[in-house]
Parts: structure tokens; C-alpha cells; sequence
């Protein structure tokens, strides 16, 4: 019990410190912007496909769900506006920082927790360069762009989907759904959603990150740090999901 | 004699890794144009105490100056400039696994130098020919070399920041009698040219016996003996000589 809460008091620690680091080297030499570049590319286009198809199906059975069950109210009315703040606050940047973060962080366990054990970080260190800026501030800074970005397709897509979904199975009227969606959902409403996918970007390439450098064992290592990648990353999102929402609140409501 | 300020000092390094209590008082210096060889059997803490020498860990007590500064406590990015004087060679190279050789070699030019493409490749092929590589091993991957271009491109690539101190980890660890005698000869061809001083970790009695100068033998956290190496190798002190028979089987 006791090497497990001090594991976990060191995990937090070590998230915490690489956090500071990242904070103090965020100005980047002009040359390492191709690295920024190069990862949204990595990040954003390998994981558009993953976040739409998630988007659109989640969009549609939250929307498929809520008609039935609304109906029995009398309420089906407001299922458009019910399914778009529900994807524009908490799945679209939720569902989106989940799947594609536990496939981006994963990816940098990967990758950095393979340099690790095979002593190319410390390679870097004695060539004299900054690992952290070489290594993670690119990472960190493509995850604050790309995450945003792919919620607000996820989000439109998602609404997208609700929409076709009542049409084809409910046969609602397309333009009076659109009617009651816009008139209850406020830029508000859009704008804490990205909001908060700008701290899941953060939160995950820096937890994808860390796992990566303190990675030791060698590749049975690998394969553990890499693994918890996912589970903490999961966790993450959903717990900070949690604060985040309730800071919002107090904040902008 | 005029006395030369030495490029490291160490002083009662201790560096301890949970309870495992490595390093216990180690103290020594190395001068420009010597070669140290530090000696010791597996688990000793030979590379523990060379990654100390090259900032990469700090040790949990004891005086640490190389280049004259005192590195003991200082921050990654202040041991940055500190490190390009030196060049670390490390056991299994740690090429850059997905860069290929020209772009290992190049990897500090390209970072702390302004040189433009015609320039680099001139001192990749430059260093490569050092290090007894032709410009034929550009374009291979890492996972394309033998154990032993492994080793002579990480030279290479450590000689990119024109060191003024190289550090050696097992140099000659995995390699066949022959490419042994190729990397202890090139150590040799270097010390009268490009880097004249160097720390070399191993515990293969032939290579010290070809490059160093002085010779330390590590044992249980201690430097059992430090000396010229004809006075080192012969084993008078007992310890020494039982570790020296033990390497030698």
C-alpha cells in the first residue's frame, strides 16, 4: 500500500514538474515549428476519421434515444436542443479528447518510452539539446490546435447525425428541429466546449509524455507504460472533465 | 611543473539508487591530454559514474567541476552548453534509430550551428572518414550497421561538437576481438588529433592497457586503486589483482 500511494504520489509529481518545464520552454527556436507542424499533422489527420466516426454514431443514438424516451413526456420537441448542448458541453470534446487521446498518447509513450530505453534521450542530452523543447513542447503545443479543431468537427458531425437520425426515423421536420436547436443553444454553450478541449490536449500529451521519459524496465516496460497510457488518459479526461465543468460554471454561467 | 587546472574534479561523489548505494566516495581529476580508464566489473557503477561526469544524473553528494564550473546542482538547461564540449559515446551508440547515418552525424550541426547543406554533408563525410566509415554508410539506417560501424558512427556523431573531452561507456562491450582492436586503435588515433582528453569506462583490460594513461579500478563504491596504468595493471594491491585475474579469466 504504502510503494502504491508512493508510485502514485510520484506519477502526480512528475506530471506536475514536466508541467513546469513545458511552461518554461514554450518559446521555440524558429526552427522547431516544422515540429509543431509536422505533429498536428500526425495528430489531426490520423485521427480525424476515428473522432467523426465516433461523433456522428454518438450523435445519433444520444438523439435516437432521447426522441423515444422524451416522447413519452410529450418533449420530443426539444430533442434537438438537448442533443446539441449534450454534444457541444460535455461528448463532442469528452468522447473526442478520449478516443483520440488515448490513440495520441499512446503513440508518444510509444515512441519517447522507446528512446528512453534505448538511450537516444540521453543522446540528446549530451548533444546539448533541450529535450523537453525537441520532444514535448511540439507535442503539446500540435495537441492545443489539433484537439480543439477536431471537437468542433466531432461537434458538428454529431449534430449532423442527430438531425438525420430524427428525420429518417422519427420524421421530424428538419427545419423546425433546426428552429428549436438554435433558439435554446447560445455561443456560450460552444465555446466552453472548446474550451475544455484545449485542457484535455494538454492534459493528455503531457501524461502521453511523461509516461514516455519515465519509462523504464526496457520493452516489458514499454509495453506497461504504454498501457497505463490509455488508462490514465481515460481517467484524466473523465476527472478533469469534472473540475473543468464546474470552473466553467462558476465562471461563465 | 606548472600546474594545469583539470577539466573534472571530483570530490567524495556519492550517488546511492533507492537503497543500492553505488558510488561511495569517489574522488579523482582528469587533465587536458590525459586518457583516464575506469575500470571496475559489471554493476560496479562505472557508466554511473560517467553520466554523473556528463550532468546526466547528479550525484547525492560530493564536489563535481568539469570545464571548471561546478555541475552538481545546475538545471538541464544550464549543463546544456557545458555538455557540447563533450562528447559521450555510449555503449550501444544510441543512434538515432530513425535518422539515418548522415543525419545521425548531422544531428549537431544541424542543431547548434547555422552551416548550410553543403557544408554539413563536408563535415559528416569528415567525421565518418575519422572514424574509418566511407561516404557509402550515408543513407543506412542504424538497424542496417554492424555492432561495430554502430560504435565508430556514434563516435562520429560525438565528434560533431568538436569535443574538447570525449566520454567512452564500454566501448569495446559486444564487439569481436577484431573491431575491438579497430575502436582501441581509432581511441589512439584520436587522442593524437581531433580529442586529446577522454574518460573511458570499460572492463576490458586490453583496451586500458592500449589507451590509458591512468587506470582507476572501481570496487564496491571505491576507487581500490588510481594510478599510471603500467602501476595499475601489475596489480599490487591485492583487490586489484583479484579483480584483474577475475576480468582477465
Amino acid at each position: 500500500m504504502e510503494a502504491y500511494l508512493r508510485r502514485t504520489a510520484m506519477w502526480y509529481g512528475g506530471v506536475g514538474l514536466l508541467t513546469g518545464q513545458v511552461v518554461r520552454s514554450l518559446a521555440l527556436p524558429p526552427k522547431y515549428l516544422r515540429l509543431v507542424i509536422h505533429e498536428i499533422e500526425i495528430m489531426g489527420v490520423q485521427s480525424l476519421g476515428v473522432a467523426l466516426i465516433a461523433a456522428i454514431f454518438t450523435g445519433m443514438v444520444f438523439t435516437i434515444q432521447s426522441a423515444v424516451n422524451m416522447a413519452r413526456f410529450g418533449a420530443e420537441t426539444y430533442v434537438g436542443p438537448l442533443t446539441a448542448l449534450a454534444i457541444l458541453r460535455e461528448l463532442g470534446p469528452v468522447l473526442t479528447a478520449i478516443l483520440v487521446g488515448g490513440k495520441v498518447a499512446s503513440g508518444i509513450t510509444a515512441e519517447l518510452g522507446s528512446m528512453k530505453v534505448t538511450e537516444q534521450i540521453d543522446a540528446l542530452r549530451t548533444l546539448g539539446v533541450n529535450y523537453i523543447k525537441r520532444l514535448v513542447v511540439p507535442r503539446v503545443l500540435a495537441a492545443l490546435i489539433v484537439f480543439p479543431l477536431l471537437t468542433v468537427l466531432a461537434d458538428a458531425i454529431g449534430i449532423l447525425g442527430g438531425m438525420a437520425i430524427m428525420f429518417l426515423e422519427r420524421g421530424a421536420d428538419m427545419y423546425a428541429y433546426w428552429n428549436v436547436t438554435t433558439y435554446w443553444v447560445v455561443p456560450k454553450d460552444f465555446v466552453t466546449g472548446i474550451g475544455k478541449s484545449v485542457f484535455f490536449g494538454a492534459i493528455v500529451t503531457l501524461i502521453g509524455c511523461y509516461n514516455g521519459l519515465s519509462t523504464e524496465g526496457g520493452t516489458e516496460g514499454l509495453g506497461r507504460a504504454t498501457t497505463a497510457t490509455v488508462v490514465h488518459v481515460t481517467m484524466g479526461v473523465i476527472v478533469c472533465d469534472f473540475f473543468i465543468t464546474k470552473l466553467f460554471l462558476t465562471l461563465f454561467y | 611543473m606548472a600546474m594545469v587546472d583539470p577539466i573534472v574534479e571530483a570530490v567524495d561523489l556519492n550517488k546511492s539508487f533507492d537503497a543500492n548505494h553505488v558510488l561511495r566516495g569517489v574522488s579523482f581529476t582528469l587533465v587536458k591530454g590525459e586518457t583516464l580508464v575506469v575500470m571496475g566489473g559489471s554493476g560496479s557503477g562505472k557508466t554511473v559514474l560517467l553520466r554523473l561526469v556528463a550532468g546526466l544524473i547528479p550525484p547525492d553528494a560530493g564536489l563535481l567541476r568539469v570545464f571548471g564550473r561546478a555541475i552538481e546542482r545546475l538545471s538541464e538547461e544550464e549543463l546544456l552548453p557545458i555538455r557540447r564540449r563533450m562528447g559521450y559515446v555510449f555503449q550501444g551508440a544510441a543512434l538515432f534509430d530513425s535518422l539515418s547515418v548522415r543525419e545521425n552525424v548531422a544531428y549537431p550541426l544541424r542543431e547548434h550551428t547555422s552551416l548550410g547543406e553543403a557544408e554539413i554533408e563536408e563535415r559528416v563525410i569528415g567525421n565518418l572518414s575519422v572514424v574509418g566509415l566511407s561516404s557509402d554508410v550515408l543513407d543506412l539506417l542504424p538497424s542496417e550497421l554492424s555492432g561495430g560501424m554502430r560504435k565508430r558512427v556514434g563516435i562520429a556523431r560525438a565528434l560533431s561538437v568538436e569535443p574538447e573531452m570525449l566520454l567512452f561507456d564500454e566501448p569495446t562491450a559486444g564487439l569481436d576481438p577484431t573491431n575491438s582492436k579497430l575502436v582501441a586503435d581509432l581511441m589512439l588515433d584520436l587522442r593524437g588529433g581531433v580529442c586529446d582528453t577522454a574518460m573511458v569506462v570499460t572492463h576490458d583490460i586490453e583496451l586500458a592497457r592500449t589507451v590509458a594513461d591512468r587506470v582507476a579500478v572501481l570496487i564496491e563504491g571505491r576507487f581500490a586503486a588510481l594510478g599510471s596504468a603500467e602501476r595499475v595493471l601489475s596489480g599490487d594491491d591485492p583487490a586489484v589483482r583479484a579483480f584483474l585475474a577475475g576480468a582477465a579469466k
